[in-house]
């Protein structure tokens, strides 16, 4: 099945992925480092990866879109435009927690360098990451149908948002960890050889083509995506719902 | 299904007479996708968070946009049904660029964007006062359903004026060409008459929205019980139609809710009574005064002689009885439309839209920014 798969949640990109079991792919890929300026640069990137990957909109199986948790605004262009494009061309719409990219990527780590149980944290902004913790043993999902023998992350807690301090004492990767280096206990800064996405672990943001990687190999395990595309905003509006008027007395 | 091509697209030789257009809105609180065919209506489904703002007292940009996302895919599928066409079947996408909330915008333009490129239509990011304006244009069951303002193409016959009252918007436009011809006269230059409207509304204790709990309350006031300011008619901003002062056709109205609160104040420091019915009569009153005034005043000093009502406020009761007293005074057409074309809706956005179809507009790709301060002058993105 080839998916077209779009995240918002902090940077924006978007990917064509093949799920096939066999050999799970990203076909085509796109990527800004801009987080804001997603409602601008979204339906074009789709345009841009679907001819790149030469795929018509006929031969995708879904749209597959990353939840968050991230910044309200840039978030909702990434669901606007999946939810959107799903409805015109009639395909399912799936969400998944934005976090499970870089799940994924942990998860798909060297042996050596992989931990049993990680977190993933991402940039809240106001001195907060969003945070989840993963496991990387392949206990869910029987590994018969990953014949390579390697493994898929599974969700163990969260995502939250709050302070670094909060995160508890497993190794952090993602660009929450780079930015809190200094307040968390483990983070990950050191570049891993062999690891799917390049660069240092402590700059990684939620990526859709590892997003639908991490779908095929939900998929390829027995598993079924889910159709629940809600945001995670975590938070609530700022809006305060205002008190009783001072009076005047006299 | 082939991907539209982002680049600007070259104006169209033949463009079609009566183009199939859907419009898209999400500006404030109101999630709107209308549909209209060259200038029939053929839909206008609004789904309003409204409800959601009442405990605030006014729209909170995080939850209407909230509401939007929610609400945006339902409202298209509704639209299309009570239309009866199918997404292959139009000719273009029009969705409102600004002015607006910034945040309320972007679900508006992010699922536009995506629809147009799931079916290649062209897409235009439209001027939400403009197309305030562009109801206009609509027939409804072979009748307009605003008194047929403009002829058809999109110009207006004669002097053609437009007073748009709302939550978000005070202003007084000059239309000579909806696709290329909209000036500003006079805006506010602080509070919206709407936002003024839900702030003294919180001030006598009355429920959100303020415009219809304040017109109930006023029933039963005497509107000369408290003589509140009209904001921006002294002389030095006035001026005279020869020498006209700076803020001549110009509003305010954040003294006019500082006035009222002195007065509210007053009474509790009195440990009186509030007289709400008498306030709410005399302040509303006072907007209502004010912007009669001044948009008659433009009228006349711009050769308008028709005037065109929109925005929420024009439900307002003595809006509408005042407006029509002082334009009928000086030979001014004023044209209200039914109110659910009068509050933010899909319906302007696709009327606009296919006037500039008409036009042979070039749209305005995939590539544009929602600019939620874009100017009047501006009808579309480039």
């Amino acid at each position: 099945m080839l998916l077209l798969c779009l995240d918002s949640s902090a940077a924006a990109s978007v990917a064509v992925v093949d799920t096939d079991a066999g050999s799970p792919r990203v076909l085509a890929s796109w990527e800004t480092p801009d987080t804001r300026a997603h409602a601008e640069v979204l339906a074009p990137a789709v345009d841009t990866v679907l001819d790149r990957a030469q795929v018509a909109p006929g031969g995708l199986g879904g749209v597959l879109v990353g939840t968050g948790p991230g910044p309200f605004t840039g978030l909702r262009a990434g669901l606007a435009t999946a939810r959107t494009l799903a409805f015109a061309w009639r395909l399912p719409c799936y969400g998944m927690c934005s976090l499970a990219a870089i799940a994924h990527v942990v998860a798909r780590l060297p042996a050596a360098s992989r931990p049993p149980q990680f977190v993933v944290a991402s940039d809240a902004r106001r001195r907060e990451v969003y945070w989840a913790v993963y496991s990387a043993s392949s206990d869910l999902h029987a590994s018969s149908a990953d014949p390579a023998g390697v493994q898929s992350a599974r969700l163990i807690d969260g995502p939250f948002v709050g302070p670094a301090e909060d995160v508890p004492g497993l190794p952090v990767f993602g660009r929450g960890a780079g930015l809190y280096a200094d307040r968390l206990r483990q983070p990950v800064k050191e570049v891993v050889p062999g690891a799917l996405q390049t660069g240092s672990p402590a700059e990684w943001q939620p990526h859709a083509g590892f997003l639908g990687l991490a779908a095929a190999a939900t998929v390829n395990a027995g598993g079924t995506l889910s159709q629940d595309t809600a945001p995670l905003y975590l938070r609530e509006s700022d809006a305060k719902v205002p008190g009783p008027r001072k009076k005047a007395t006299a | 299904m082939k991907p539209v091509n982002t680049e600007a697209q070259p104006v169209n030789a033949e463009a079609p007479n009566a183009p199939l257009v859907l419009g898209i809105e999400t500006s404030c609180d109101e999630t709107g996708v209308g549909i209209v065919r060259g200038r029939d209506l053929l839909a206008n489904t609004v789904s309003s968070s409204m409800d959601e703002h009442v405990r605030f007292g006014g729209v909170i940009p995080e939850i209407a946009s909230r509401a939007h996302l929610e609400a945006f895919v339902p409202t298209l599928e509704q639209a299309l049904e009570t239309a009866g066409v199918t997404l292959e079947e139009l000719d273009a996408i029009a969705v409102t660029a600004g002015p607006g909330l910034a945040g309320a915008l972007m679900v508006g333009v992010s699922a536009a964007k995506a629809l147009a490129l799931a079916t290649g239509k062209p897409l235009y990011g439209i001027n939400h006062l403009v197309a305030h304006v562009s109801v206009g244009l609509l027939h409804h069951d072979g009748a307009a359903v605003a008194g047929g303002l403009l002829d058809a193409d999109g110009r207006a016959a004669d002097g053609l004026g437009a007073l748009l009252v709302s939550g978000g918007h005070t202003e007084i436009l000059r239309v000579g060409d909806l696709a290329a011809d909209v000036a500003l006269l006079g805006a506010t230059i602080d509070d919206a008459a709407g936002e003024a409207y839900d702030k003294v509304a919180r001030l006598l204790g009355l429920s959100y929205p303020g415009g219809p709990a304040i017109d109930a309350a006023a029933q039963g006031g005497d509107p000369a019980a408290f003589r509140f300011p009209r904001g921006l008619s002294n002389a030095k901003y006035m001026g005279s139609a020869e020498e006209p002062g700076k803020h001549r056709y110009d509003f305010s109205f954040s003294g006019l809710k500082t006035a009222v609160a002195r007065v509210v104040e007053a009474y509790e420091a009195e440990g009186e009574e509030i007289p709400v019915a008498d306030i709410a009569a005399s302040f509303q009153e006072s907007v209502v005064d004010v912007i009669t005034r001044k948009a008659v005043l433009a009228a006349t000093e711009n050769g308008l002689n028709t005037l065109l009502l929109g925005g929420g406020v024009a439900a307002n009761s003595r809006l509408r009885e005042l407006a029509e007293e002082r334009c009928a005074e000086h030979g001014i057409r004023l044209v209200v439309p039914p109110l659910s074309l009068c509050t933010d809706n899909g319906a302007m956005v696709a009327a606009l839209g296919a006037r500039l179809v008409s036009g042979g507009i070039a749209p305005t790709g995939l590539e544009f920014a929602a600019d939620p301060g874009l100017p009047v002058t501006q009808v579309s993105l480039r």
